[in-house]
């Protein structure tokens, strides 16, 4: 699991610049209501600012060879997770819609307590389980711009070769929110919980010092 | 290595900071070499221009892996483009380049011939009387360029297959490639043969009903749905075949030579 997070982070960061890069050729998206245009991807400054323009080409020579590496690391994790058993810790529960509610209260200190959880609380659960189910749709939405007349039937499932760009580019916009908010998060959860991604565990745990106050309060978001 | 030093157990402390140690040092080592694989790559030489050019070495290798492992596992002739009937197709069909049919450079399209060249140096000089005169094929699809826009078009012309079966060329599409230029040489492409004889390849001389209009390529053009629009060259002057590559002039500009949808 760590690995497969620490090596997805520059696939996925390579990929959405590379992406850029395509983009930019043809940018034609919008967030557009009642014909007003409240925003358009992406405004000229921006392009210039990070060098994203005229580099179609290069743009394609880098997403068609990472998109190896995003597919295969995303192979790895899924099935790791899958035979360790730890999907039962990720995987929302029937529960974790309602508990998700109550955490998100938590975390903008509405409400005081938050629900009981495992390793990951209901929130992280559908959080983390949506950016598996999201990088499985930028795959299937990749490939059905990318050879829509071979994988005609992805085309076909993501609504059209239109659509699936629509998509293939929310999902990157979803990648960005995704990671704003995890960044937070991490800083918000402390030193400690993110040693524990490279290290892989919690030195509190095990230390036998503070072992009685901290049975329920030990909380990892 | 006379007396052998007793390993006492390490504490648990120690076992942390062991365990610590190891983690980040890894951890840290894979991240400089991250950095220093990904500055290698992004700084690696441009290829030395050939038939391709203008693409990072390793990433012009990846390209044409990629090629092949699409090319072995995945394409078909089988696979159809999907088509749309006449009424979406767009009125005023997009013109996006003008490389090689530039307005200013003289063309007779009255004296224009299509040349066709074998391997053994015969060549075929074919009229678009001649062309007309064998079985016609519509189709509308939606046409894709590499830039990221498409657009439903209506093309009308001879199947490619078709036009080889009737000049009976069978034995140059047992080449691997398919070669065409415009007849000022200046916009040329290169097609792998199972591409170019794919049932909906065209060589076009109508687009919506109508005849060509210079600015799309008259009085042929190529219509080729299972590539991208760099690959539909207009106003083909010469057809050539042969077992490597022909030259091609977005592969020469660090684009994909297969550029296969």
């Amino acid at each position: 699991m760590r690995w497969t997070h620490w090596v997805n982070f520059p696939i996925l960061t390579i990929m959405i610049w590379s992406g850029m890069l395509i983009y930019w050729a043809d940018d034609e998206y919008s967030i557009t209501l009642f014909g007003h245009t409240f925003f358009k991807f992406f405004p000229e400054w921006f392009y210039k600012k990070f060098g994203l323009v005229h580099r179609l080409s290069e743009g394609m020579a880098f997403h068609f060879l990472f998109m190896w590496f995003f597919f295969l690391n995303g192979i790895l994790y899924v099935a790791y997770t899958l035979f360790s058993g730890e999907w039962r810790e990720l995987v929302p529960q029937k529960k974790s819609f309602k508990e998700a509610w109550l955490v998100l209260l938590h975390d903008l200190h509405i409400r005081k307590m938050a629900p009981p959880q495992n390793k990951y609380n209901a929130a992280q659960r559908i959080a983390y389980t949506a950016i598996i189910v999201m990088g499985i749709g930028s795959v299937i939405t990749g490939l059905a711009i990318y050879k829509p007349v071979q994988f005609y039937y992805l085309t076909w499932i993501c609504g059209g070769y239109h659509f699936a760009r629509i998509l293939h580019f929310a999902l990157t916009i979803g990648y960005v929110l995704f990671f704003v908010i995890h960044i937070v998060q991490v800083i918000l959860a402390g030193w400690k919980n993110f040693s524990s991604v490279i290290n892989g565990f919690e030195v509190i745990d095990t230390k036998p010092k503070p072992v009685i106050e901290k049975a329920h309060d030990e909380e990892k978001d | 290595m006379t007396k052998k030093k007793i390993k006492k157990p390490l504490t648990i402390d120690q076992k942390i900071t062991r365990r610590n140690f190891i983690s980040f040092g890894v951890f840290g080592a894979a991240a400089i070499g991250g950095v220093f694989g990904w500055k290698w790559l992004y700084h690696s030489a441009i290829e030395t221009k050939g038939i391709t050019g203008g693409a990072h070495k390793p990433l012009r290798r990846a390209l044409n892996k990629t090629e092949i492992i699409f090319r072995r596992l995945f394409y078909s002739e089988n696979h159809l483009v999907k088509t749309y009937p006449k009424s979406m197709a767009a009125k005023d069909v997009r013109y996006n380049s003008d490389i090689g049919i530039e307005n200013n450079k003289p063309f007779d399209i009255a004296t224009w011939k299509l040349q066709v060249k074998k391997q053994n140096g015969e060549v075929l000089n074919i009229t678009l009387q001649d062309l007309k005169a064998l079985p016609k094929t519509e189709i509308v699809f939606d046409f894709k360029c590499v830039e990221g826009w498409d657009q439903i078009s209506y093309w009308g012309g001879v199947r490619f297959i078709d036009f080889i079966t009737h000049y009976n060329l069978h034995d140059q599409t047992q080449l691997q490639y398919v070669g065409m230029e415009t007849p000022d040489k200046t916009y040329y492409v290169g097609i792998d043969t199972p591409s170019a004889i794919h049932p909906q390849t065209i060589l076009a001389y109508e687009v919506n009903a109508k005849p060509l209009p210079l600015d799309h390529g008259a009085p042929l053009r190529l219509i080729i749905p299972v590539k991208y629009g760099i690959k539909n060259l207009k106003r083909i002057g010469i057809i050539s075949f042969s077992n490597t590559r022909p030259r091609d002039y977005w592969a020469e500009l660090g684009y994909d030579y297969y550029s296969g949808l």
